[in-house]
């Protein structure tokens, strides 16, 4: 590209413009430049940091990063398979590397049985589902009180919006552990840690999208007397609903992955088995877990994100956390 | 308002002109109602799957009080043991939170012999003989005489006074309760606040108020000669045996560390991929279709899973957590940032290309500014989200705060340890959400 400057003979004034742009944007750049300098240094902290920290250091662990791997070979690929129906292995010797066939769970007493990774799983998944019902439930109450735009009283919108904070931001773990020490560990433990999350994420992208709504229907349902409950009802859920539904379903696709997570630590499911078998070297277990959660991951991402297209379009395929 | 009146023509011109307001179809009518219905019978069938009704019958629900009681409490547990030659024996428990010899307030000698221990107010109390107990409720005293091996209940015993295989328990509400035997009485006292939060009961220390420490502090006369008083006091601090406050920094700056540089790497890296990705700028269906599956692959294989992975490969500590939350966020970044260079709009390569910029230029100056609100504020989203799952994969053995505070949580001893964490780690997310929210606005606007 051409410098202008050169083509065109320049007067006083846009030499003075000109050489104030220049100053401005070596001033910018200059401040880029420590910014990211800034980040780098923190970057190299933060590793040293990291590594010193680690019992493995990386540097000299490096040659055998992938040692762990080799191990993880099962026996052959069939083991996968029998790993995952529960059938029995010729590799057979107790222990309880090769026990597929103990995890059945027989149905009503005849000689079906569900096998047990499918039925871990299914207990991850109703943890998901329960949860997201109840916190998309709790959530859709809270929201309309929390949204500024209703003529909700100022200190209630605040109160139940640090609430929803709040229950955003209170470590899982935590939520989980407390029930466990009631209740001990489990399932009960587990949804109650991921409802009471839910809640907080949804509830804040509920009263967003209310304070988006069009307010001319309230208005004019106001025009004919309607009260709040009725103004909400007929004004306000209507122009949601296909928000609160996408929402919901992207809060299922997160519900899964966080129930098999809070599964690892002890609230059961899927999670909880594969934390077993991938610390006890059992790999054809792991593989058969994997393959697993890993469908089922798929599975669910693909048909709510199917739901999500037909409800409200490409628009709303926004990710949130 | 005055009602409207509609004669009946107007009513069959109203339903004519607007049939998909009186004619709805079944599903319009009654779907929302069979949604809810359906949501309702499912948590009925998941009430009865986890079988909870007799797991909440089953639980220990008289000792959540407890543990919600130690958050913000804490219990000295003072035993007066009866001696065969009639004295009284006083042990406490083993590492005490009130320190090797302790003398409190609460604890006093009376002139004729008996240990007196008040339970906040002068009214209740309780007066410890080797014959007999004598506990006062709101100024009312009852004595406890023993009959062999049982402590006797008196007669007219309120309901805080309860009898059980011969022991009498007497509750104070929240100061406490004492248990008495014919062997020996057990107080437990509890104080609102943490105990001992700056310093352990082996440190000099301990037991000064902060003007005291802060006298020693500014005093030159050293108490350990090697190194000054503030130094010292740091050191003492940061060992503190009950509330490791070193450790829990260090575990917090790890999940930190790991949520930032995790996120960043993840970033870097997948910028450039998402280009590779995106049809409308590599023009090669392989190329594109390679990059999305591998995004869709690392993005599905869960979080946990990778922090598994890497616990073994690395062993535990942040590493594993810093590949972890790359490998995952990596996918996700992938097809974000993809998915938002596709939507770019064209005229404004087009512009760039029709004065002859080379392909980089035309990326620099047609896409990247374009996609730069959306990058920026997902990758800071992102961040902040990072914090919060950082703490919980960390539980699994991926370093940072989650396995402290699952330890913490195990033994149901430590509860005040977990409030301390829970808070910290709240003040850290506090923190983190308005560094991001600043950054967002500065970077890319309000409106964002």
């Amino acid at each position: 590209m051409a410098d202008i400057s050169q083509t065109q003979a320049m007067t006083a004034a846009t030499q003075t413009i000109h050489r104030h742009y220049q100053r401005l944007l070596a001033t910018r750049r200059l401040y880029s430049l420590l910014a990211l300098a800034g980040v780098l240094v923190v970057l190299v902290f933060a590793l040293l940091f990291a590594n010193d920290a680690s019992s493995g250091k990386f540097i000299e662990r490096l040659p055998y990063l992938f040692d762990f791997i080799k191990n993880f070979v099962p026996d052959d690929p069939f083991e996968i398979v029998r790993a995952m129906f529960d059938l029995p292995s010729p590799y057979a010797d107790g222990s309880f590397k090769y026990d597929y066939e103990v995890g059945r769970h027989y149905l009503f007493g005849t000689g079906l049985y569900a096998p047990e990774y499918f039925y871990e799983m299914l207990v991850t998944l109703n943890i998901a589902f329960a949860s997201t019902l109840i916190g998309g439930l709790f959530a859709f109450l809270f929201c309309f009180l929390a949204a500024s735009n209703l003529g909700v009283a100022r200190p209630l919108r605040w109160g139940i919006r640090r609430l929803l904070e709040l229950m955003r931001a209170f470590p899982e773990i935590v939520l989980a552990g407390m029930m466990a020490a009631v209740l001990s560990l489990g399932p009960i433990a587990a949804i109650f840690a991921v409802s009471v999350h839910t809640v907080g994420a949804l509830g804040k992208m509920f009263f967003e999208v209310v304070e988006n709504a069009d307010m001319k229907p309230d208005d004019g349902l106001r025009a004919v007397g309607a009260n709040w409950f009725e103004r909400v009802r007929f004004a306000i859920v209507p122009q949601v609903m296909p928000n609160f539904v996408s929402y919901f379903l992207l809060r299922t696709e997160i519900n899964v992955r966080a129930s098999t997570i809070i599964g690892a630590v002890g609230g059961g499911g899927i999670g909880e088995v594969f934390r077993q078998s991938i610390g006890r070297d059992h790999a054809a277990k792991t593989y058969a877990i994997v393959i697993l959660l890993f469908l089922t991951i798929v599975a669910i991402d693909q048909l709510s994100g199917w739901l999500r297209r037909r409800l409200v379009g490409n628009a709303a395929f926004q990710f949130g956390a | 308002m005055s009602a409207i009146t509609l004669s009946e023509q107007e009513r069959h011109r109203l339903r004519r002109a607007h049939p998909e307001v009186f004619h709805r179809r079944p599903w319009q009518r009654w779907g929302g109602l069979l949604l809810v219905a359906g949501a309702l019978g499912y948590l009925i069938y998941c009430w009865s799957f986890f079988d909870i009704g007799t797991k909440l019958g089953q639980g220990k629900w008289e000792r959540a009080g407890i543990y919600m009681a130690d958050w913000v409490s804490w219990e000295a547990q003072p035993r007066f043991r009866f001696q065969p030659d009639g004295s009284i024996a006083i042990e406490h428990q083993r590492f005490s939170p009130l320190g090797e010899n302790p003398d409190p307030d609460w604890m006093t000698v009376l002139p004729d012999g008996r240990k007196q221990v008040t339970f906040g107010s002068a009214d209740d109390r309780i007066e410890i003989a080797t014959t007999d107990v004598v506990a006062v409720l709101d100024g009312v005293a009852y004595d406890i005489v023993f009959d062999g091996d049982a402590a006797v209940l008196p007669e007219d015993a309120p309901a805080t006074m309860t009898e059980k295989n011969g022991r009498v328990t007497v509750s104070f509400g929240f100061a406490g309760s004492a248990e008495i035997r014919s062997t020996q009485v057990l107080v437990r006292r509890r104080f609102l606040g943490w105990e001992n939060f700056w310093f352990d009961t082996t440190s000099p220390f301990w037991g000064m108020g902060l003007p005291a420490v802060w006298s020693s502090v500014t005093s030159s006369e050293r108490i350990d000669p090697a190194q000054s008083n503030l130094s010292l006091a740091w050191n003492e601090f940061l060992t503190n045996s009950e509330w490791q406050h070193g450790d829990v920094f260090n575990k917090l700056a790890q999940t930190i560390v790991m949520a930032f540089v995790g996120t960043l790497f993840a970033a870097l890296l997948a910028f450039p991929l998402a280009f590779i990705a995106a049809r409308n700028v590599t023009n090669s269906k392989p190329a594109n279709w390679m990059t999305k599956r591998l995004f869709d692959f690392t993005r599905s294989v869960d979080m946990l899973i990778w922090a598994l992975v890497f616990t073994r490969g690395f062993g535990p500590g942040p590493l594993a957590g810093i590949a972890a939350i790359f490998v995952t966020d990596t996918g996700t970044f992938g097809k974000l940032y993809s998915e938002a260079i596709e939507n770019i709009d064209d005229k404004q390569r087009e512009g760039i290309r029709s004065v002859g910029a080379s392909t980089v230029e035309v990326n620099r100056f047609g896409i990247v500014p374009q996609i730069a609100p959306v990058v920026i504020s997902q990758t800071l989203y992102f961040w902040e989200a990072n914090i919060r799952g950082a703490t919980i994969i960390g539980a699994v053995g991926a370093g940072g705060i989650g396995l402290k505070l699952l330890e913490a949580m195990r033994t149901n001893q430590d509860w005040e340890n977990v409030a301390y964490m829970v808070l910290l780690i709240l003040c850290v997310v506090f923190v983190f959400d308005t560094i991001s929210s600043a950054l967002r606005s500065r970077l890319i606007g309000k409106s964002h």
